[in-house]
Order: C-alpha cells, then structure tokens, then sequence
C-alpha cells in the first residue's frame, strides 16, 4: 500500500486523505478493517469501570441512608433532647424489663416442658410452639413493634414453604409471632447461636453455612424432608441469602422453587418514620441493632401474606423464583435489582468476565478478517 | 459513620475542587464524598484495592491496570482521578489517562508489550498470544509504526485525536 511507509509524523497528516492513495477494494472494505485506534481506544471499559465507582445498582441495595435530623431549631431541639431522655431513660429500661420478664416465664415453662415431656412428642411441640410464638410476641412489643398483617394466616399444611424478603433477622421474629415458622437460616456466633441451638430446635430449624461448598446438597436434602412432613412447622424460607435494605430485592435463590411444592410469598414492608430496620451485618452486631431498635420509638411494618404460587409447566425453577421475586417487590413497593446477594461476601463469577473478553475477541478476529 | 456532609467543610470541598481543577462541582463533591465514606469500610481515609473489588460491576471489568491507578487514592485524589471522565474535561486530558492506562509503570511511554498486556486484559483465553501479536503487529505497521518503537503521548493524541473519545461518567447527585 503505498505512502503507508513514511513516518509517523507525516503519516497522520496523511491520515485522513488516505483514501486518496489505497486501492479501490481497500477503500470499499475500510469501515470495517481493523485500525490501531479500535484496539487502543479502550474507552468503553474504562466508562464501565468509572461508572461502577461513582454508583453501582449492587452496593446500593445495602445502603441506609441516615434519617435527616430534625433537631435543627430552637423549639425543635429541646423537644428532641427529652425525646432522647424518654427513649433511653424511660422506655429502654422498661423494655429490657419487658423482655427479661418474658425470658423468664419463657424459660419457667420451657425447660419442664422439654426435658419431662419427652415421651409425649405431641403435647411437647405445641406447647413448645406456643412458647416461642409468646417469646416473639415479647420481642415485638420490646420495640413497639407496630405490625399490621394483611391476607390469610398461613396454616399448617405439608407440601408448602414459605418466602420473604429479607431486612434484618427481626423479619423472623415479626412472622414467628403469628404462626411458629421452621426457618432455615445461617449460624450465628454468640448469644444467638445458643438460641438457634437450643430453642429453635424446637420448631424445627434447618441450619446452612455459607462458606461451604458442598453445603447446598445437603440443605436441599433436608428442606424435601422437612416439607414431607406433616407434623413439621411450615418452613420459611429467605431466598434472598443476605440482609437487603428494603429498598431492593436482590435475585432469589432457586433452592426454595426447585422443591416440587406450593410456594407462599410474604411481603415485609418497613416504615422508616421513627427507625431504620435495615440490619447491616458488616457494620453492626445484632445486639447493637437490637439496642438500636429498643431506644426508638417504634418499629413500624406491614406484612402480606401473599396467594400460594405453584411452578407452572414448562416454567424452570429460576423463571419460577423471578416471577416469585416480582410479585413481592411490587406488593412491598421495592425495586428489583439483577443481582446475586452472596456477592456481599464473593467475589462475581470469572465467567461473566471471561464472557466480555470473548465478545471482544471474537469481534477483533472478525474486523481482521475483513482484510 | 455519621453524616457525611457534616464531616466535610466548605474549606474542604473547595480545597478538593481546586485540586481537580474545578471540573466537578461542589454538590458532585459532596456526593462523591458520601461514595467515598461508604467503599471506605474502616475510615482509613482511603479506598483498598480489595475494597474496590467489592463491588461486582467493578471487579468483573477486565482492565486489571485500572484497579493499580485507583489502589489507596485518598479522597482528594480520587476525584481528581474522577474529574478526568467529567463531561468538562478536555480531550487531552481523556487521552492522557488512557496513556497513563497502558502505560503503568509510568515510563513515559508506550512499548509494544504494554500494548499486547492490555489486549490480554480485554481478550482473555479468547485470543491466542501469537494471534494478539499478529494483530498489533498489523495495526502498528498499517498506522506506520514498527513493532520495536514506542509510542508517545503526542503519538496517542494524534491516533485518538479525530474525531476524539467519549469517555463521561455523570455522578449522581440526590
């Protein structure tokens, strides 16, 4: 190709009238050849990736947005002090008394029932199921728990599992309260796992950890089981994996819509009028959100109990829990987010990477074909 | 963490605007500010290359010279870093990042190895090695450059230069 030879100097200047100086099939087939600028103009990655820091859809879902302080004016402020006074001086010690009250009568009738009733199951797990539903119930009024249920109380019925979306471990406390649930959730540390340990055993709970790989099988396994049976709590389920903060959902995981049974959705709406129920696990221990939901004033939500969904034919069980997901974000008024939660603790598929890399490549191969 | 704002004065948010040569406004300070508060998990005044990583549309990105630029900027060099993608900034300054990008060890410029590292980044297992090299080679030689010289950033604004880069990133401002 002539004049392609000189220098670089020259050559730009050039540039432009090139079309000038090539062969005519050059000139026809150009639009599509490869130059050095496509492979050095990185530009689109990099928009990406600055974007991705500015704002992504991803890390938004565990914002919580501090409430704007309203204590900014001279008649204002005072009233707020002895709101502070009020709320940890009067209402959070009356709480704790509350609770440590309901402890005790918990633990009166609890540990009789369990260790001198063995021989009469029956009688065990309803009183045992009451007691739990009595302790949720304290719970909930050791926040002011302000609750209103919408829709049929769920019933206990074999072959059903319930799904909700997730803001705090609350979420269990307010459901547990109406109907003793059997929940699958994660182990936890402390104060909490004992709980998990000894009480909710009690109800029947199914316990996963995260962190390990092979762990899926083995809790698929035991929901079918739980679900045959129909003596067994009603399972709840929060297919979400992690705490979202009531703004969003994140995708759902399949585990729960590949059982083969009737699916019942729960929508959980907080009201962040007086406080934000949103549990941040990585910045607070639940016993700070425990303390943190107890000097407030009230905990305000809604919950709905939604129409039993069952897998239509030809329907996979991710479409399933997609469709699931849609009919609780629009019932609690969130926003869907394509997400996976358990990116909270992983890093993203290299697959979805290597998917960009392919995409360019191929396009690089083909443009170099045009030659 | 608190209130983002209240910990970020009128001083320091026209201090940070000058900085980056007041390509960013101050509102877009103030929310750049609260992202800051919000990657930078132990308020240690920077963002780790971990903390980054954090976020998947960041990590799943295949430039991993990217993650070197940004690794511990504070916050005052994390928007000027930001101010180049503004919508005010001029396209030397796209253009130098993008040198700034193959060229990572801040030698000055660009040899024919930065070129086939940063190909690698974009193309993976998808493209063989010999296939990258032949690719450049014919690239470099059809715009008049040898496989052994470098290129300069007068180079880079002469081949981007026409008709220029989009490369703007708006920051959200509530």
């Amino acid at each position: 190709m002539v004049g392609l030879r000189s220098s670089s100097s020259e050559m730009d200047l050039d540039r432009p009238n090139i079309e000038e100086y090539l062969t005519t099939d050059s000139i026809e087939e150009s639009p599509k050849k490869l130059h050095l600028r496509d492979l050095l103009d990185i530009s689109p990655t990099l928009t990406e990736a600055a974007g991705a820091i500015v704002d992504d859809s991803f890390t938004r879902c565990f914002k919580s947005n501090p409430p704007e302080p309203w204590n900014w004016n001279v008649y204002l402020f005072p009233l707020w002090c002895l709101g502070v006074i009020i709320r940890y001086g009067i209402l959070f010690p009356l709480r704790v008394a509350v609770l440590t009250a309901g402890w005790l009568v918990f633990f009166a009738a609890f540990i009789p029932a369990h260790f001198l009733l063995t021989a009469h199951n029956k009688w065990r797990r309803k009183i045992e199921r009451k007691l739990v539903e009595m302790i949720c119930s304290v719970f909930v009024a050791s926040w002011t728990g302000v609750v209103k249920y919408h829709g049929p109380r769920p019933s206990m019925r074999p072959q059903q599992v319930f799904v909700a979306n997730h803001t705090s471990m609350i979420d269990f406390i307010i459901l547990e309260q109406m109907t003793a649930f059997a929940v699958i959730m994660q182990k936890h540390p402390g104060w909490v796992g004992f709980i998990q340990k000894t009480i909710l055993e009690g109800v029947g709970c199914i316990w996963f950890n995260r962190t390990e790989s092979k762990d899926r099988e083995v809790v698929a396994r035991k929901l079918r089981e739980h679900i045959q049976g129909a003596d067994n709590n009603p399972l709840l389920i929060f297919p979400e994996g992690t705490c979202v903060n009531n703004h969003y959902t994140v995708m759902f995981k399949k585990g729960a819509f590949e059982l083969g049974c009737a699916v019942c959705p729960v929508a959980i709406k907080y009201n962040k009028i007086f406080v934000d129920a949103f549990w941040n696990s990585k910045k607070q221990s639940f016993t700070m959100h425990l303390f943190h939901l107890m000097t407030s004033w009230a905990v305000v939500c809604d919950v709905w109990y939604l129409e039993p969904q069952y897998i239509r034919p030809g329907e996979t069980p991710i479409e399933f829990a997609e469709r699931v997901r849609d009919m609780i974000s629009v019932r609690a008024g969130l926003r869907k987010v394509p997400w996976d939660g358990y990116l909270k603790y992983f890093r993203p598929s290299p697959k979805l990477t290597e998917r960009k890399q392919q995409i360019f490549a191929e396009s690089v191969l083909q443009r170099l074909e045009e030659k | 963490m608190g209130n983002a704002s209240s910990m970020l004065t009128q001083y320091d948010i026209e201090e940070v605007q000058e900085h980056c040569n007041y390509l960013i406004s101050q509102q877009e300070i103030v929310s750049l500010y609260q992202r800051f508060c919000q990657l930078d998990r132990n308020a240690k005044g920077f963002i780790s290359a971990d903390e980054f990583l954090s976020i998947p549309e960041f990590a799943l990105n295949p430039l991993s010279q990217l993650l070197k630029m940004v690794d511990g900027l504070n916050f005052k060099d994390f928007v000027a870093f930001l101010s180049t993608f503004s919508s005010k900034a001029s396209l030397e300054q796209k253009i130098e990042l993008l040198f700034k990008v193959y060229d990572i060890d801040s030698k000055g410029k660009v040899t024919f190895k930065d070129l086939l590292e940063v190909l690698r980044d974009l193309t993976g297992s998808f493209m063989s090695e010999e296939q990258r090299e032949k690719v450049l080679s014919q690239v470099l030689e059809e715009a008049g450059y040898s496989r052994n010289c470098s290129l300069l950033l007068e180079d880079f604004v002469k081949i981007l230069g026409k008709p220029g880069l989009k490369i703007e990133v708006e920051v959200p401002v509530d």
